[in-house]
């Protein structure tokens, strides 16, 4: 049993060492550049990196599958912005119980995620398309649950899930860990991680071998909705609000996560272990930035760069390899 | 072989639009028997073999085994029923291990939880009882093709299915794999395990088969006992499709050289193939698929980075290295697969006419229009294509018309070489006969043809030279006078 734990060890460094290098290399120059020395490795600022990339993460698990079937899901940034707002909306103006506006927001990222798998997998439309779609029908739906304004929470219990702490460690990075074992365990331990690669990695193989590739298709984009769903209300509780502005953009970060781990674009490879680091290099490059006082505007390009040399260093890499 | 009866498939039908792919197809296969399916590509012989593996659905028909009357309607029931397949395209999933290949669909484990150590252990296990020098935790991707054949077959036999159907398993091994591969049939059937097996090679067959069932054009021809049949008597029922008159052919005296290829090789498929056209004249190129023939073809194309040997147009050698050499050099190129290599299916017929052409009616930003639908119907007439309007997308045409479009698209590089890789498959029978009559005029006018094809009746009815390729070489080279036959031809393709 240890042997094999060893072995996955190596394996896992081996096939990231790149993106771990890159790490390794951004965190130790944050820590030793003096604008950035004194702030950056604080225990306080680690703990705010992680709960700042804890909803992308939340996301890039969804990705990941979604990516590895061969596909892309556009609609998780506004499934962020709309269970946001229907599960402030819960506390706020239904008085509901928090748990139960949790419940309901997750709920609802959960049947935009069904709605794209029903259709992904029904018909032959592109993800794409059909996640472009729901992107726009959901974004709209937050504004109109929300007549475009914030939706404010004053209940004090309800920064709990995205602001609180659980034995000083921030509550959204608890629930990380916990998301990122469950799809760890799907993706490598169950029948339905498998046939998730198989059918991102050859359709037709799959199907010869009577693997339902329908039913692989909605599970995936369910539990991607899921995901989606989740960090809207982990979002919505740290802001205090339901906004329908948050999450935009979110899916794009999401996708840089899980390309800048590894995952190809093309279907069939990928693994959440390198999506894990790739979300932790874009979140610390971002507190990077904001340590230094980097203008936001430059913030965009500096990350663009980034995520291009990623992704043209496993390039290189493969490449030597073939 | 028993006598015992294991499956009987009765007056199977099967059509695809525009298609009828089996026409009452009638197929027994004994317990402990290796039965062998024979005919030529298009036969239906994939698609009989899909309607078993629970792929295809027939529309009528029945199937039974051990006397029972069984519906298979999908690839689980298919599996249920015991019966397991060897498709003759690979269906491996690359990024995976060779275990999780072996056992995809039915991984071990309770629940929906996977046993990883059970599966590698076994998957070895099974790699091992067959000699196999394969890891099991190896990735698919990594294996050479005739391992993840071997694969494909370890994994078919580990469904300790009763009905095996292998498509063509040797088309990708060595002998010494195929050696193998008969001692494992062997131990498999003496365990009382029936095997449809699918091979052009005649010398397999009456190696391993006992029996052989014959299918031509979707339908069932005859069964015969191997051992008791010849192979000419095989050809003949393969091929006895009756010569009819629709071939156009004056035959005059060609002229000069105008190609020669000496020794085109691509390190792969081809493996020197030598051979000369000449003006005025259509040369065909006979051949199994997989013998090379469309790869040497895009070898003197341009459309092989790396293949070798010396092509020479009209006397003078020549450098090959793209289709934009090529055609100017007079070479022109009607592809096998004109879905895939040609057609542009959402865009008119006059931008799928035009599109070789563009420099003679668009300079700089301006597009003369006038030109472009002048060139346009000029090849519609000449090829008689019947499309209500040059605007009519691609994709609504038939077959015939595509193809019309698609040598006239070429015809208006205006060149001196033209060459047909299969210009009638998936074409009906009255087109089929015009195209061949344009190809009459074509080479009446001094242009030469180079025509691969797949039917045989085709190549000896319109070539006035026929070169027989095997396995990358050419094997032989007749010229129409000497009346070959088409089983001489099949016996120098089929070896």
């Amino acid at each position: 049993m240890t042997t094999r734990l060893q072995k996955n060890i190596k394996q896992y460094l081996k096939d990231n060492i790149g993106i771990i290098g890159a790490l390794l290399i951004l965190c130790i120059f944050l820590s030793i550049f003096p604008k950035t020395s004194g702030a950056f490795l604080t225990h306080k600022n680690m703990f705010n990196v992680l709960r700042q990339i804890s909803s992308n993460l939340f996301l890039a698990c969804g990705m990941t599958m979604v990516i590895i079937l061969g596909g892309i899901d556009l609609s998780v940034g506004s499934i962020i912005a709309l269970s946001g707002c229907v599960a402030a909306g819960c506390v706020a103006r239904y008085n509901l119980p928090i748990f139960a506006a949790i419940i309901i927001g997750i709920l609802i990222g959960m049947a935009v995620g069904m709605m794209n798998g029903v259709v992904i997998s029904k018909t032959t439309i592109p993800p794409f398309i059909v996640t472009l779609a729901t992107m726009n029908v959901a974004k709209g739906l937050a504004y109109v649950y929300t007549g475009g304004s914030p939706v404010r929470v004053v209940t004090k219990a309800w920064q709990f899930l995205g602001a609180g702490y659980i034995g000083g460690v921030p509550t959204p990075v608890i629930l990380l860990v916990f998301v990122l074992i469950i799809t760890a365990v799907i993706m490598n331990k169950t029948k339905l991680g498998r046939h998730i690669y198989a059918v991102g990695g050859n359709a037709q193989a799959a199907k010869f071998s009577g693997i339902s590739t329908a039913r692989v298709k909605l599970l995936v984009h369910t539990y991607s909705g899921i995901m989606a769903g989740l960090a809207g209300v982990v979002l919505a509780s740290r802001m205090y609000s339901g906004q329908p502005t948050a999450g935009d953009g979110a899916e794009m970060d999401a996708i840089a996560a899980v390309v800048v781990g590894g995952t190809s674009m093309a279907g069939g490879s990928g693994k959440i272990g390198g999506t894990i680091i790739g979300g932790l290099i874009i979140g610390v490059l971002n507190n990077g930035l904001n340590l230094m006082n980097v203008n936001s505007f430059w913030q965009y390009v500096v990350k663009g760069i980034v995520i291009l040399l990623a992704v043209f260093i496993d390039y290189l890499r493969n490449k030597k390899k073939d | 072989m028993s006598e015992k009866i294991l499956l009987q498939m009765k007056n199977i039908h099967k059509s695809f639009p525009g298609v009828k792919a089996l026409l009452g197809v009638d197929l027994e296969l004994r317990t402990g028997e290796v039965h062998a399916l024979l005919g030529e590509n298009g036969a239906g012989k994939s698609t009989l073999i899909k309607v078993l593996g629970g792929i295809y659905i027939a529309e009528e028909g029945d199937i039974f085994i051990d006397g029972q009357k069984v519906i298979i309607d999908g690839v689980n029931t298919s599996h249920a029923n015991g019966i397991s397949i060897i498709h003759q395209e690979l269906v491996l999933v690359p990024h995976m291990t060779v275990a999780e290949n072996i056992f995809l669909g039915r991984e071990p484990g309770k629940g929906g939880w996977i046993n990883h150590e059970a599966m590698e252990k076994e998957a070895q296990q099974l790699l091992d009882d067959y000699h196999m020098n394969i890891d099991a935790e190896a990735l698919v991707k990594n294996l050479t093709i005739a391992q993840q054949q071997m694969v494909e077959i370890v994994k078919a036999i580990s469904y300790n299915s009763r009905i095996l159907v292998m498509d063509e398993p040797t088309s990708s091994i060595s002998d010494k794999e195929v050696e193998f591969l008969f001692k494992t049939m062997r131990a498999l059937t003496n365990k009382g395990v029936g095997i449809i097996y699918i091979s052009h090679k005649m010398d397999e067959l009456e190696q391993i088969c006992d029996r052989v069932t014959v299918l031509r054009d979707g339908a069932f021809v005859g069964t015969e006992v191997v051992k008791d049949t010849t192979r000419d008597k095989l050809i003949a029922m393969m091929v006895g499709r009756e010569l009819t008159k629709y071939y156009t052919r004056d035959y005059l005296e060609p002229g000069e050289v105008v190609l020669k290829c000496e020794n085109i090789a691509d390190g792969k498929m081809v493996k020197g193939a030598s051979f000369e056209l000449r003006k005025g004249e259509i040369i065909g190129f006979a051949g199994l698929v997989g013998a090379g023939r469309s790869e040497a073809i895009k070898c003197i194309f341009g459309l092989t980075p790396g293949s070798t040997g010396n092509i020479y147009v009209e006397g003078r050698e020549v450098k090959i290295k793209s289709p934009v050499d090529a055609m100017k050099y007079g070479i022109a190129l009607v592809p096998e697969d004109r879905k895939q290599e040609g057609l542009f299916k959402v865009q008119t017929v006059r931008f799928n006419s035009t599109i070789e052409v563009l420099k003679s009616f668009i300079k700089g930003i301006w597009v003369d229009s006038k030109k472009e639908e002048m060139i346009t119907q000029e090849y519609i007439d000449m090829m008689d294509t019947r499309t209500p309007t040059q605007e009519q997308l691609m994709g609504n045409l038939s077959g015939g018309n595509q193809q019309k479009v698609m040598i006239g698209r070429w015809l208006a590089t205006t060149p001196k070489i033209l060459i047909l890789d299969e210009p009638t498959r998936g074409v009906d029978v009255g087109a089929k006969s015009e195209i061949y009559g344009i190809m009459n005029e074509l080479v009446k006018d001094g242009m030469s043809i180079i025509m691969i094809s797949s039917e045989l009746p085709e190549i000896l009815n319109m070539s006035d030279r026929v070169y027989v390729m095997c396995d990358g070489r050419i094997t032989g080279c007749f010229s129409h006078e000497e009346c070959v036959t088409q089983e001489e031809i099949m016996k120098l393709a089929a070896k």
